[in-house]
């Protein structure tokens, strides 16, 4: 009678090696600082900042979250530019129509801009 | 350690395919071929230290290719150009930053010396002035061969180190320092001037009456 063997037995020894073998080597890493090498710390050894310069200030930064919004209607008026350039390089040949068109852009882009002015969007600390 | 492994028994071992080997060596066999230096460069001696890790001069045949952006990762600092009084502070935090065990190598004539900048006002006349260095390497600059010779240098003295007793390597042995102080500007000149535990003042030799 053959004995039945367990399907996922392989899958418990798999693991038990994959754990074992990273853990042989830190051990033996462990033991050499351990029985050998003799531990030297000191205060630039330590020390967070690790580029040769010492370090200034606070770690810890706060900046207002508010920032978004001036960012916000930084990249929309940036990317409206972009509209703008190919209208100014083709001005002389365009029709009336085109012009009209433009200032109207021109025109919403003005009153957003006035709308985020009212609302203080654009002050740095509210 | 080698000395107490009987010469025959080794060969009669090594005929049946054991190899005995005393653990010393292993562990400089491990450290001399995987030296990581830091990635950094002072002056035009980076240049020569560039093309040596590139294709054509090919620094990994030594294994020495790992260029590490953090002294938290290198073994190996390669002082490669001129130090100046303002860099100094900087290279020895760096050096104190650095993991035991590192070695130094002070590569071309300003690291060494301050080269043909000796005179300035604000040039470092030598990195062994604050820290250890292991090997120099001459010339201004020197080419990238004379790098990949200093770097066989390093590996031959990493080789011959000592794991205990008297001249053991200076990460093991508990009475060396770890770290180096650090100068600071003064009025006139970096403080302290050099750090005398590494580094003394050439005896200047008078000549005689004649």
């Amino acid at each position: 009678m053959k004995t039945a063997v367990e399907p996922y037995l392989f899958l418990v020894i798999f693991c038990g090696v994959a754990v074992v073998f990273p853990v042989i080597p830190l051990l033996m890493a462990w033991m050499w600082r351990h029985f050998f090498q003799p531990s030297k710390p000191g205060a630039s050894k330590n020390a967070i900042y690790e580029c040769g310069l010492d370090s200034t200030g606070e770690a810890r930064v706060q900046f207002k979250s508010q920032y978004y919004i001036y960012c916000l209607i930084f990249l929309i008026f940036d990317v409206e530019s972009i509209f703008l350039i190919p209208f100014a390089v083709a001005f002389t040949g365009l029709p009336v129509g085109a012009f009209i068109a433009i200032l109207v852009f021109l025109f919403l882009l003005i009153e957003g801009l006035v709308w985020a002015w009212s609302k203080g969007g654009l002050n740095w600390v509210n | 350690m080698s000395e107490q492994i009987d010469e025959g028994l080794k060969s009669e071992l090594q005929k049946q395919g054991v190899f005995v080997m005393p653990l010393e060596f292993l562990y400089n066999w491990g450290r001399r071929n995987s030296l990581w230096p830091l990635q950094f460069g002072l002056a035009c001696c980076a240049i020569e230290m560039i093309a040596a890790a590139a294709s054509r001069y090919d620094l990994a045949r030594f294994g020495g290719e790992v260029f590490r952006p953090s002294p938290r990762q290198a073994d190996l600092m390669i002082v490669s150009g001129t130090v100046t009084k303002k860099m100094a502070p900087q290279v020895v935090r760096l050096y104190n930053q650095m993991p035991d065990p590192k070695y130094v190598i002070a590569m071309g004539a300003c690291a060494i010396s301050g080269g043909p900048f000796k005179q300035g006002y604000n040039v470092l006349k030598g990195i062994d002035r604050y820290i250890p260095v292991d090997i120099y390497i001459p010339g201004c600059p020197p080419r990238p061969e004379a790098l990949l010779h200093a770097f066989m240098e390093l590996q031959k003295k990493i080789d011959n180190q000592k794991l205990t007793g008297p001249g053991q390597a200076r990460h093991l042995d508990p009475s060396q320092p770890g770290e180096y102080p650090v100068p600071a500007f003064g009025a006139h000149d970096l403080e302290p001037p050099a750090n005398c535990s590494v580094w003394q003042p050439p005896a200047v030799e008078r000549g005689g009456d004649a």
